[in-house]
């Protein structure tokens, strides 16, 4: 019977959500194919997880190894170039993820498989699929359809594939050996770090206001931190302005910074970037405000507004300054 | 240390209005900026760093037409030493694997100690060639990298995992890296640094003079082939606060007191 096989992703113990949303996706795809799920599970002490996992999938291939404790992308590509030659599935799932992105590219190359990238629609048609991909940042959507013949490697993008409930499987774990040997590695994981933490703590703020790549220059932020002050919030941002040093890596929202659930979001000049709506979409209320009505920033929004926000923001702290007295 | 940096030159999409063409199959570029991409521009910059610390040289490499010219001279007024073009009519619909394939053939000619790309290209987003390159050329690799460290014959690196996380690897040189945006602050380039570099001459390669057949790139030998594009979906939309700044203002301080989140 055809298999899909799905790398399980966790960190420093737990397995991360991208895992359960191409698990969920993965049985679908196998209902419509006909074909059962794998859940690769590449780890050390990781029995627990093999466990959790078990009633999710046909089965969970589990290799346990001290060399996989953490993830590596060649430990990971050795195990999986193996396991992949041997069981010969149909399709392979792997997060589009700091993980993913480090290893499926090199792993797809080395097994000569046809490889699509961050992906967020799955349809299968006529043996092979039909992908849904965003480029351009998100602003456009694109379908794309594999050249090759399979068997094929699919990455998911992470938040894209709803975690579906669905009846337990009877499941089984099924134990291979590591091929790993204590032969040297060009690559070696050293240690985590976690990243400095700000001033102040934006995942406690009942008021979010962030501001983006719309605020075009470092002298104009001060703009929208007197709106945060004005309305006892607090100040955050999205990716571009981190990047530019305008404000400290622990203000900024989404997949590689903090998310957050404020009461009310306010995003000032954010196009909404996936990876920055990952981060907050959990708010009580967003208002978003951007000069293109375009921007995908207003799919997410219960409230928009069109326009320049150097006009809008002060004339909203004026507002609110007048309204507090 | 000899380095070479891959990029790429983009449309400038973020902040510009974007519509889909007559195709239907890509954007409608015509009044559209270009530029070096954002990720390429932090790849440029730590090649540069590397070399004012270090010494040694900086190639640039970059797979697409004369256009691209533009976006290569940028990187030589940034600091970059040498310039190889990569083109070829039968380059045309390269995915990120084909277009690996080709830099991959081209870097073999070179010596090197150190690959830099962009982690991923604002246009297209495969966010693979760095990784699928490291792999053509049997070399490691780390992606994401927002910090490095070259110490003898090996380098250290941060990878930007998720959640603020970070994790540090070490890597036996030569090593192709993927650079995240944030790394550094892309020095300035003046018209007048774009000036000073415009004679430098930008040498093209094609498919014949890297030994590729033309099957091998392109779309006939890509993974992946794009059918079509559409717009996104909008959600449940949101509603839409308009009239003068002043009664927007008025608005949003209601919906502010209203959803408890101003006392």
């Amino acid at each position: 019977m055809k298999e899909i096989i799905i790398l399980a992703e966790h960190r420093r113990g737990e397995l991360r959500d991208v895992t359960w949303e191409m698990v969920s996706e993965g049985r679908q795809l196998a209902k419509s194919l006909g074909a059962e799920t794998a859940v690769a599970l590449l780890g050390k002490g990781v029995n627990g997880m093999a466990e959790a996992l078990k009633p999710a999938a046909h089965r969970v291939l589990l290799i346990e190894d001290d060399r996989l404790e953490a993830f590596n992308s060649e430990t990971y590509e050795k195990v999986l170039v193996q396991l992949i030659t041997e069981r010969k599935p149909f399709l392979t799932l792997i997060g589009h993820t700091a993980m993913g992105m480090d290893l499926a590219p090199g792993l797809a190359a080395r097994l000569k498989m046809p490889l699509a990238t961050d992906c967020i629609g799955i349809d299968p048609k006529d043996e092979t699929f039909s992908l849904t991909r965003q480029i351009y940042g998100g602003k456009i959507n694109a379908e794309v359809s594999f050249l090759k013949r399979g068997p094929y490697m699919i990455t998911l993008r992470s938040g894209a594939f709803p975690v579906q409930e669905r009846d337990p499987l009877p499941g089984e774990i099924v134990p291979i050996p590591s091929p790993l040997t204590d032969e040297g590695l060009a690559r070696r994981f050293l240690q985590y770090v976690e990243a400095a933490a700000g001033e102040v703590d934006i995942t406690q703020a009942d008021i979010l206001v962030s501001v983006g790549r719309g605020i075009k220059d470092a002298e104009n932020v001060p703009v929208v931190k007197e709106l945060a002050d004005a309305l006892g919030g607090a100040l955050a941002c999205s990716r571009p302005v981190a990047d530019k040093k305008w404000l400290p890596k622990g203000c900024q929202v989404g997949t590689s910074g903090k998310t957050v659930k404020p009461k009310v979001y306010i995003a000032v000049g954010i196009s909404g970037a996936f990876q920055h709506i990952a981060g907050m979409k959990g708010a009580g209320a967003i208002i978003a405000i951007n000069k293109d009505p375009k921007a995908p920033i207003f799919s997410v929004a219960q409230y928009g507004i069109v326009g320049d926000l150097f006009k809008i923001i002060p004339a909203l702290k004026a507002k609110i300054k007048e309204l507090r007295k | 240390m000899n380095i070479i940096v891959c990029v790429k030159r983009v449309p400038e999409t973020a902040e510009a209005d974007v519509t889909i063409d007559k195709s239907g199959k890509d954007i409608d570029k015509s009044g559209l900026v270009f530029d070096l991409n954002e990720w390429d521009s932090y790849a440029v910059e730590e090649a540069i760093l590397l070399k004012e610390k270090l010494g040694g040289t900086v190639t640039v490499l970059s797979m697409g037409g004369e256009d691209s010219n533009e976006s290569i001279r940028k990187c030589m007024a940034m600091g970059a030493d040498d310039a190889l073009r990569l083109d070829d009519p039968a380059f045309a619909g390269s995915d990120g694997y084909a277009t690996a394939k080709v830099l991959a053939e081209a870097i073999r000619n070179i010596p090197y100690d150190l690959i830099l790309t962009g982690t991923q290209a604002e246009d297209d987003g495969y966010g693979q060639v760095g990784a699928t390159l490291a792999e053509l050329l049997g070399i490691p690799h780390a992606t994401l990298v927002n910090s490095l460290e070259v110490k003898e014959k090996k380098v250290e690196v941060h990878r930007e995992l998720e959640g603020g996380l970070e994790e540090v690897v070490e890597i036996d040189l030569p090593a192709a890296l993927t650079i995240q945006t944030g790394i550094n602050e892309p020095r300035y380039v003046s018209i007048m640094g774009i000036r000073k570099v415009a004679k430098k001459e930008i040498k093209a390669l094609g498919a014949s003079a890297l030994n590729l057949k033309p099957e091998e790139v392109g779309l006939s030998g890509s993974d992946i082939r794009l059918e079509k594009v559409f717009l996104p979906p909008v959600g449940g939309g949101a509603q839409m606060l308009e009239g003068k700044p002043e009664e927007i203002a008025q608005k949003v301080f209601d919906i502010l007191k209203d959803k408890g989140g101003l006392a």
